[in-house]
């Protein structure tokens, strides 16, 4: 049976872009090949950590919304196990409201994400009309 | 009021009636059903300072929302959102 899961890892502080596109790159390419389908993914950056892990006070956090069947849960924690880049990791199932939350952020973000230009539209035509 | 004024008993101070304000399940009350674990500022309002979780007695969250509240502080707690120990959270 597919379920749906999300996963956050964090990886190491001292990759370059490149190198954390590869490992991103890596996992999303891990979870298709094995019949997993990705539904969303964002990047959020490099971020503090609330505590220090492996004397490391910073990390890029990367999450991935993908459906899998939960057998191949196991394979991708081991594939995080063994790769020295990533700090740390957390793999959860998703219920239906969790599911909904999910969709429900994702629009949100998307309409924010679409707002900002529109309002820095709106200000200059404002900033048009009084100069006018 | 004119019932405590004919009774025999008189106290010194006025009997005062302390209106305590109902405490409510925010959830419940929002239509909230899945918390988000990815959203620490949210669940620091379910923190004291050191971190830990307050009890449901302080809160008002009802059972049902103090596991999901506990669970999805666990998971941020996990990956580095929220601190396991600490001073002046807020």
């Amino acid at each position: 049976m597919i379920k749906q899961y999300e996963t956050v890892f964090i990886a190491t502080p001292v990759l370059s872009d490149s190198q954390m596109k590869e490992a991103v790159a890596k996992y999303t390419k891990f979870i298709t090949d094995n019949g997993g389908e990705i539904v969303y993914e964002e990047d959020w950056g490099l971020k503090a950590l609330a505590y220090p892990i492996q004397h490391k006070t910073s990390g890029f956090y990367y999450l991935v919304e993908f459906k899998a069947e939960p057998e191949f849960i196991a394979n991708l924690e081991t594939q995080y196990h063994r790769d020295e880049r990533i700090l740390r990791w957390l793999t959860v199932s998703l219920d239906k409201n969790a599911v909904a939350y999910a969709q429900r952020r994702r629009e949100n973000k998307a309409a924010k994400a679409a707002a900002p230009k529109a309002e820095v539209a709106e200000e200059n035509v404002e900033s048009n009309v009084e100069e006018a | 009021m004119a019932n405590v004024e004919n009774s025999e008993i008189r106290y010194l101070n006025p009997a005062t009636e302390v209106v305590r304000k109902k405490k409510y399940c925010r959830f419940k009350k929002a239509g909230i059903k899945y918390v988000d674990y990815k959203d620490p500022e949210f669940l620091k309002k379910f923190l004291n300072e050191q971190g830990k979780i307050l009890p449901r007695r302080i809160t008002g969250t009802s059972l049902k929302f103090q596991r999901k509240v506990a669970q999805a502080v666990k998971r941020a707690r996990a990956i580095a959102l929220l601190p396991y120990v600490t001073d002046l959270l807020k």
